[in-house]
């Protein structure tokens, strides 16, 4: 294609963008609200699907919570019935005390909010330590008939919850998603054929006189596709400015501490940007072939 | 040279428009399409542009057959072709200068060879003053000298006029003529199909005579209608 060709065709695309304002701001306004709720859900997902993988990182132990009204003897009974266990490797006592003074430290400088707390409602519990981590189903099999026992966490617990969040965030994500992929291109389609129609007279004429398919075509999909470009930089905008927002405002509310479990934002746009840039792009340039196909006939 | 071999176009509802037309025109023939309104000469032009396509026969442009020509080549034969309309279909934000360097640049012509160009055929149509006027600044004449100057800017073999000078008064028809008549003169096949009798007879050329979609009359140098 010839330099001047292209020139033509961005300052063609250019002038259509200007001359149906209204509906290239609905455009831009639909796929940016598209991607941004895209931003959304890939935050959410992203975030959960790192959780599970620190849970899993750091909950290599199994946690055996005990009933609170068991005597010393039984206790001691269950540790030693744990230990018996296949795959067992180390027992550890944790009384209600040693959890409380555990969960304070956790929280730092506002640790001394907690010895305001008139009953300590931790339970005791016995940490249990695996030879392996791929036995921890089988354990937690053995575990589950031992009388006293309250409650059984262990990573893979947490992680499948983490894992059905995720899922279910992403299932619910994706159907709304497809529905405003398909109300952008709608739209986008919309507002090509608006400029289709103010250019009747010049389709004509180019027809006339022999300008190409192409030719005559190019300028509507580059319009179509700027839709979607600048549509799709509106969004990465809200969603960096958006996510930077929130991760300071988590972390700095509940301290350094979670920060760990989140995404950096950096590493969030590095993920995300992409396929923004692609979709939004991919959206407008289905919209103008659309709005092409039923409207223009070459 | 453009012929129609036993052409018939039937429209969607049954619509005759042309019935077994057969017609021969020759390279730089100037002819006129006479008839009246829906005898078929509209139907003829779009024909030959190829933005209808027969429901029979088929129509040869120097030896090519348009009929089987695949879409793809269409914008290319259609450059071959020079068209002007009744309503001169000129753009209006478009200065003279523009409308005509616009049929250029679409065919993606160098700007070298449009500022070469359109001058010259301004100075064809007797335009040149008027370059840098808007068409709501010019007189219906000048309109339509414009839209010829476009059409044949890329320097087509044949110009098709369709009805060129229905909107204009008798002398502005007159100059109109003139122009057409000296663009066929510099080798440009001209077709005009046209309701316009003392220009048929004046001119002394070929007529062709549409009635109901048949040709009911071809001659040389004839006049519109046989007298009496």
């Amino acid at each position: 294609m010839k330099v001047r060709t292209v020139n033509y065709i961005f300052r063609q695309g250019l002038t259509g963008l200007w001359r149906n304002r209204t509906m290239s701001i609905a455009s831009i306004g639909t796929v940016a609200a598209t991607l941004i709720i895209l931003g959304l859900v890939i935050t959410l997902v992203l975030n959960i699907s790192n959780l599970a993988d620190l849970a899993q990182m750091q909950f290599d132990e199994i946690q055996v919570y005990l009933k609170d009204d068991l005597f010393i003897a039984e206790i001691d009974n269950i540790g030693k019935e744990i230990r018996m266990i296949e795959g067992v490797s180390d027992v550890i006592y944790e009384s209600k005390e040693e959890a409380l003074e555990k969960f304070k430290e956790s929280w730092g400088e506002e640790g001394y909010l907690l010895d305001g707390l008139e009953k300590n409602t931790l339970p005791n519990s016995y940490i249990v330590q695996m030879d392996n981590l791929e036995l921890a189903d089988s354990i937690v099999k053995d575990l589950e008939p031992l009388k006293g026992i309250d409650e059984i966490k262990y990573y893979k617990e947490i992680v499948d919850e983490l894992l059905k969040a995720a899922k279910f965030v992403r299932t619910i994500g994706l159907i709304i998603i497809l529905i405003l992929i398909l109300v952008a291109i709608f739209i986008i389609s919309n507002t090509i054929k608006l400029t289709l129609s103010s250019r009747r007279q010049e389709i004509g004429i180019m027809k006339n006189v022999g300008a190409t398919n192409w030719f005559i075509r190019w300028p509507f999909l580059f319009e179509g596709v700027l839709l979607g470009l600048i549509g799709s930089i509106v969004s990465i905008m809200v969603v960096y400015y958006g996510y930077q927002y929130a991760f300071n405002a988590i972390t700095s509310r509940f301290y350094l501490m979670l920060s760990t479990y989140i995404v950096s934002v950096d590493e969030m746009m590095k993920k995300t940007v992409y396929i923004f840039a692609v979709l939004g792009v991919g959206v407008g340039a289905l919209g103008s072939i659309f709005s092409l196909r039923r409207h223009l006939k070459v | 040279m453009i012929e129609l071999h036993n052409v018939t176009k039937t429209y969607l509802k049954g619509v005759q428009a042309l019935v077994n037309i057969n017609l021969k025109i020759e390279r730089e023939e100037f002819i006129f399409l006479v008839g009246p309104s829906g005898a078929g000469k509209t139907t003829c032009v779009k024909l030959i542009l190829k933005e209808e396509e027969p429901t029979e026969g088929s129509i040869f442009i120097d030896g090519q057959d348009v009929t089987r020509l695949s879409r793809r080549k269409v914008p290319y034969h259609r450059r071959n072709i020079g068209v002007v309309f009744q309503d001169f279909r000129l753009l209006p934000n478009k200065t003279v200068y523009e409308n005509i360097a616009f049929a250029m640049q679409i065919i993606e012509a160098t700007s070298k060879d449009i500022r070469r160009r359109v001058p010259m055929v301004l100075g064809m149509v007797g335009l040149s003053d008027k370059a840098a006027s808007y068409p709501y600044q010019l007189s219906g004449g000048e309109k339509q000298r414009t839209s010829i100057a476009r059409a044949i800017v890329n320097n087509p073999s044949i110009l098709i006029a369709d009805e060129p000078t229905g909107n204009l008064d008798p002398e502005t028809a007159w100059e109109i003529m003139k122009v057409l008549k000296q663009i066929n003169r510099r080798g440009t096949t001209v077709i005009m199909a046209t309701h316009a009798r003392n220009i048929v007879d004046t001119m002394q050329q070929r007529v062709v005579a549409l009635e109901k979609g048949r040709i009911v009359r071809d001659e040389q140098r004839g006049a519109y209608e046989y007298e009496g």
